[in-house]
């Protein structure tokens, strides 16, 4: 289990986060929502360790992330994973070498035993016959999906996806909510999933998180986001919803 | 001046980690060996091309210079030597060098910064820039010795073909100008400042890469970044050490 407890991230005298506090369990998709620019992706790099936080602590079963030495958070970053953004796919390996490289890095599993598990992973997120591709030689959406088979490779507790459906198709953006959403059932994982796409928090917001000028305004399931009472939250899920009556509009047409 | 402690400062703390142990040395010898293959291998015919013709300059400009006849015309060949020997070699190389090598290193840094892959590698928990700088200065370090040789040779080459087909100096005075005198010390001389050269043009131009904030404009200005201010240090160092060594 992660708690964030009242933390505070500052950039040259600028606020990005403003005394956030939250509870992500494990076993469950949870997602942080808001507007671009609204602090999901540093929320999220605070918690994973990228940023160091200005004030308040976060917690993982307990132990407190800021008071850990170097080597402690070393050995906890092993337990977790990452999807960034664009994938973050190392550019000079192929997409098999992408996955076996934490397994070369942190276990003495030999190279067929490691190729075994890179396969076993790609398998589950559906990439087939692309092991020996370059990242640059496959689509954003198998891109996302090889991130994340790098990301279980180690078997993670925890799992942080920064807005993996960011440039898909929609079709290609539920597979990856899916994918994510059964990964962390399977697994027991505590998964973190920063998105501003309404219908990943339909499908698969288990505990929703919104953001707002770097300040948590709401917190709930995917069943109370339309009775928050929050305003901000209420105009946030009425633009999406407008886009997506539009869509259908458009489909009916 | 205020700035100018801060990348001091930073360019230390980036070394201190840099300079810590690999996390699986088959790694960083794989890695190094891509190094030596993308950094100092692929430098040859740079550097085989700038030799030749700054060896056969050289003699030219020196036989220009030497036409009093009471100076024997063999050392327009040991003219040559020395100043292959002393100087272009090393330093002339390695500025050259900064351009390619530098820009290289602090683009593929700068690229990996921008889309996030060093943060992938924090993030696995390894220590990013051990396991992307070390093995590059590693390998810049370990290989300019035989660029720096090879260059040597090639000038001294390039000033027999200008000796050849231009009338300043025989064929034959240009050899017994470069067999004249030798001072074993100088090669030395000049392996020793290359080995700083290198290290300064992969560190500094690692540093540059790795700290680049931004998108794709900004690993550009990095890779410049890189050039100059490796240019810059490598010029300063040339002056201590030639101090210093001779």
């Amino acid at each position: 289990m992660i708690e964030v407890r009242n933390v505070y991230k500052e950039f040259s005298g600028h606020y990005v986060l403003n005394d956030i506090c939250a509870e992500f369990e494990p076993g469950k998709t949870n997602l942080t929502i808001g507007q671009s620019g609204s602090g999901k992706t540093v929320l999220l790099k605070c918690i994973a360790g990228l940023h160091s936080v200005s004030k308040g602590d976060i917690f993982y079963n307990g132990r407190s992330f800021s008071v850990m030495n170097e080597k402690q958070r070393k050995e906890i970053r092993k337990e977790m994973g990452m999807v960034f953004q664009g994938g973050a796919l190392f550019d000079s390996n192929t997409v098999e070498e992408n996955v076996m490289f934490p397994l070369e890095m942190f276990t003495n599993m030999s190279f067929e035993e490691r190729r075994e598990r890179a396969n076993y992973c790609l398998k589950r997120v559906n990439i087939v016959n692309a092991n020996k591709k370059f990242p640059s030689e496959i689509s954003g959406g198998m891109q996302k999906r090889v991130a994340i088979a790098r990301a279980i490779a180690l078997n993670p507790k925890y799992l942080y996806c920064d807005e993996p459906n960011s440039g898909l198709d929609p079709v290609t953006s539920i597979v990856i909510d899916n994918l994510i959403h059964d990964i962390t059932i399977e697994y027991n994982i505590t998964t973190i999933v920063n998105t501003h796409d309404m219908n990943s928090v339909m499908e698969i917001g288990d505990n929703i998180i919104f953001i707002y000028k770097g300040r948590k305004r709401w917190q709930g399931n995917s069943e109370g986001i339309f009775d928050s009472g929050v305003e901000e939250l209420d105009n946030f899920v009425f633009a999406s919803s407008r886009m997506k009556q539009i869509r259908n509009l458009q489909n009916r047409k | 001046m205020l700035k100018l402690f801060f990348h001091t400062g930073r360019y230390f703390l980036l070394m201190k980690r840099v300079f810590s142990r690999p996390e699986r040395w088959r790694v960083f010898f794989r890695q190094m060996v891509r190094e030596i293959e993308s950094i100092g291998v692929s430098s040859i015919v740079i550097v085989l091309i700038i030799s030749i013709f700054m060896g056969a300059v050289c003699c030219i400009q020196m036989a220009y210079n030497l036409e009093n006849p009471l100076i024997p015309r063999y050392l327009i060949g040991y003219g040559t030597r020395e100043t292959m020997l002393l100087e272009f070699s090393s330093t002339i190389v390695a500025l050259i060098l900064a351009g390619k090598v530098g820009s290289n290193i602090a683009s593929e840094l700068g690229t990996m910064q921008v889309t996030e892959q060093i943060d992938a590698l924090e993030m696995m928990g390894v220590n990013s820039a051990c396991y992307l700088i070390l093995p590059k200065i590693a390998a810049f370090v370990f290989f300019i010795p035989v660029l720096t040789l090879f260059s040597m040779a090639i000038g001294l080459f390039g000033g027999y073909i200008a000796s050849y087909v231009t009338n300043g100096v025989t064929p034959h005075d240009y050899v017994v100008g470069i067999t004249s005198m030798f001072r074993p010390f100088y090669v030395t001389y000049s392996i020793i400042k290359s080995f700083v050269f290198a290290f300064i043009i992969a560190s500094v131009s690692s540093y540059h890469g790795y700290y680049t904030n931004g998108g794709a404009l900004d690993v550009g200005k990095s890779s410049t970044h890189a050039v100059v201010y490796s240019s810059i240090v490598v010029l300063l160092f040339n002056l201590i050490l030639t101090k210093l060594l001779l």
